[in-house]
């Protein structure tokens, strides 16, 4: 009895509410707002879902990379990735070096370099993952490469003891002549170095045999296969595990360190004493 | 003798009767002064408390050493920093060593301190004994020998002589084992050759696949062996290994030169070259893509890989030895022959001087 009427009433009171707000000035544009709104998010329903991947190759990521490209790389690598060869800016054309070696540049902030100088050095990267694969679509595009390593291929879990040995020998005979028998690194010519092998990615391992950066050979997959980088990685990271419990590892670089200690604080102790042996004490006048 | 008596007398003296041998005259030893603990007996005691306690701490280290021997366990560990080691042979060191040091330490400190100082000559006396001891010495060598009957019965001498002489032998045979001796004949059939052969395939290190050309790619450093190494064993093997073992490399053909004569030694830009350093032997795979340079680790020596391998750099004297390669019907890399100069150091027997102008 009560409600037919209460409902009567509101409703009265509500189109009163409309129709006499309906010539405000500010109806016509929250009109509008509200129209778009509603289309929105009906098109939002109806629409598919937008592609959110990082496979290289669609065509907005290679547009994304050029973009980023022509910023942060063209100033060395020219314009289109072609490379320069003179003047007082150089840098190597980037036509089939793939999306692994851009991934392993600048992921590890090698590329772009803060200056031109003998070695590209580590330092932080400052692009996102998507920025580093749309640069690797986009160098892909220039002429065919390495793709980025799947995980499959680098990741030395459930490797046999039998394989381990072999990622040795194979690392003894390939890598050791300049990254040192422990990975600890070594020098070069001309202030070059080849970097320390310790605690790395192991993405970043296989990338660096997959491209040959820098001064690097390049290993590539038919001849140092797969299964071989894999045996690689597994076996520094055993070598990396083991505790190194003889005292002081000097760096682990063998003579080198352990020379400058003999020179320097053993000779140089023997020679204090003999000094201090032989010296006048002090006299009574 | 007669030198030593003069210089006995004053230095004037010696100079003045002999100028020749003696042009600066002999300023004798400096004043003697006496050290501070000579005179103040306070520094005395002061250095005689320093040497108690350097050697008063021996005994402590030395019982501390043989505390730690049996009471601290073999298998427990220091991890300090950059310092991982078995806690009893650090501590084992540590005391035996201090130990040692303090004893020295108080030794040298007592000499330098309190032992008397003063500065003495004493002249060198002849070397030969007196009359009286040589003829003493002759006539009991003269009783051994005649007690020994080795006079009476002269068969014990002469068999005792053969029997060391010849008992040398077999140490002075054993010296062949240096050998052998490099006649040209035996450097022919060992160093300077190798196990390399027409149509033997460039096979990888350690896992022995073969190589084609067309998987290698500008840049690309591969450590190969020789296919018919495997057939060796024990130390034939090794001995082969150390020769044959090569660096093939793949370099854009346009950025290197390749003489007019090793044309034909290469594939597109892959080269073979020996992996042995011309200078004293170490195996070298130490190689700069974009220089194109192979360095040697043990004394820096440098060879240009795009320039026929000659040294650019280092001791080393000769290039590095090219091993010319072709391909078989299946399309692998074989070598066309054995290298043509013999790899590895240099020796005096052969000139290696035009070894760049070598041709097939």
């Amino acid at each position: 009895m009560f409600g037919p009427h209460l409902n009567q009433d509101t409703r009265g009171i509500r189109v009163r509410l409309l129709s006499s707000r309906r010539r405000h000035p500010a109806a016509k544009a929250l009109l509008l707002v509200f129209g778009l709104f509603m289309m929105g998010a009906f098109y939002s329903v109806i629409a598919p879902p937008a592609q959110v991947s990082a496979e290289t190759g669609t065509s907005q990521q290679v547009e994304e990379g050029k973009a980023l490209f022509a910023v942060g790389c063209a100033s060395c690598h020219g314009l289109n990735g072609e490379g320069q060869t003179t003047g007082v800016i150089q840098g190597p054309p980037l036509a089939g070096v793939g999306a692994a070696a851009v991934d392993f540049q600048v992921s590890t902030g090698r590329m772009p370099m803060a200056k031109p100088g003998e070695q590209a050095p580590v330092k932080p990267n400052r692009y996102s993952e998507e920025e580093i694969a749309a640069l690797g679509a986009y160098v892909a595009t220039l002429g065919p490469g390495p793709a980025i390593p799947e995980p499959a291929e680098y990741d030395p879990a459930n490797l046999s003891a039998e394989d381990l040995a072999r990622g040795g020998e194979l690392f003894r005979t390939n890598c050791s002549a300049c990254h040192n028998f422990e990975g600890a690194g070594g020098a070069l010519p001309n202030g070059k170095y080849a970097p320390p092998l310790i605690g790395l990615d192991h993405k970043r391992i296989y990338e660096a045999m997959l491209t040959g950066p820098q001064q690097m050979p390049v290993f590539s997959d038919e001849v140092l296969t797969p299964e071989d980088k894999r045996a690689i990685i597994g076996y520094l990271d055993t070598l990396h595990e083991q505790p190194a419990s003889g005292g002081l590892a000097l760096g682990g670089i063998g003579p080198v360190s352990e020379g400058l200690w003999a020179w320097i604080i053993g000779l140089g102790s023997l020679v204090i004493f003999a000094m201090w042996i032989a010296a006048k004490g002090v006299k009574a006048k | 003798m007669t030198d030593d008596t003069s210089h006995g007398q004053s230095s004037t003296e010696v100079a003045t009767v002999d100028e020749e041998r003696y042009p600066v005259p002999d300023p004798g030893l400096e004043a003697h002064l006496p050290r501070l603990t000579d005179v103040d007996e306070n520094a005395a005691d002061r250095a005689t408390r320093q040497v108690a306690t350097f050697f008063g701490l021996v005994p402590l280290l030395s019982i501390g050493f043989v505390v730690v021997y049996f009471a601290v366990p073999g298998d427990a560990w220091v991890d300090f920093g950059p310092l991982k080691a078995n806690s009893r042979n650090l501590l084992l060191g540590l005391t035996f060593g201090l130990a040692l040091l303090f004893l020295g330490l108080g030794a040298v400190q007592w000499a330098r301190k309190l032992m008397d100082d003063e500065e003495m000559i004493d002249y060198r006396h002849s070397a030969a004994s007196s009359e009286d001891d040589k003829n003493y010495m002759l006539t009991e060598l003269d009783k051994v020998v005649d007690e020994s009957k080795i006079t009476r019965r002269k068969i014990i001498g002469r068999t005792l002589l053969a029997a060391l002489a010849t008992i040398l032998l077999p140490m002075i045979v054993g010296l062949a084992d240096l050998g052998p001796w490099p006649t040209k004949k035996k450097r022919a059939e060992t160093i300077e050759r190798t196990i390399w052969a027409p149509g033997v395939r460039v096979v990888q290190d350690v896992t022995f696949a073969p190589i084609k050309p067309e998987d290698i790619e500008i840049g690309q450093l591969i450590n190969a062996e020789p296919a018919n190494l495997q057939e060796l064993h024990g130390s034939e093997f090794q001995i082969e290994k150390a020769k044959a073992a090569v660096i093939v490399v793949r370099m854009d053909p346009n950025t290197i030169i390749i003489p007019p004569s090793r044309e034909g030694w290469q594939i597109g830009g892959i080269l073979c070259y020996s992996k042995i350093c011309t200078h004293v032997g170490c195996p070298i795979s130490l190689w700069e893509q974009q220089t194109h340079h192979l360095l040697c680790p043990c004394h820096q020596s440098t060879f240009d890989l795009g320039d026929a391998g000659k040294v650019v750099f280092g001791p080393a004297n000769r290039p590095l030895p090219q091993l010319p390669i072709t391909t078989d019907a299946e399309g692998y890399i074989v070598a066309q022959r054995d290298f043509l100069v013999p790899v590895g150091p240099s020796y005096f027997e052969r000139d290696s001087r035009n070894d760049t102008e070598v041709t097939i």
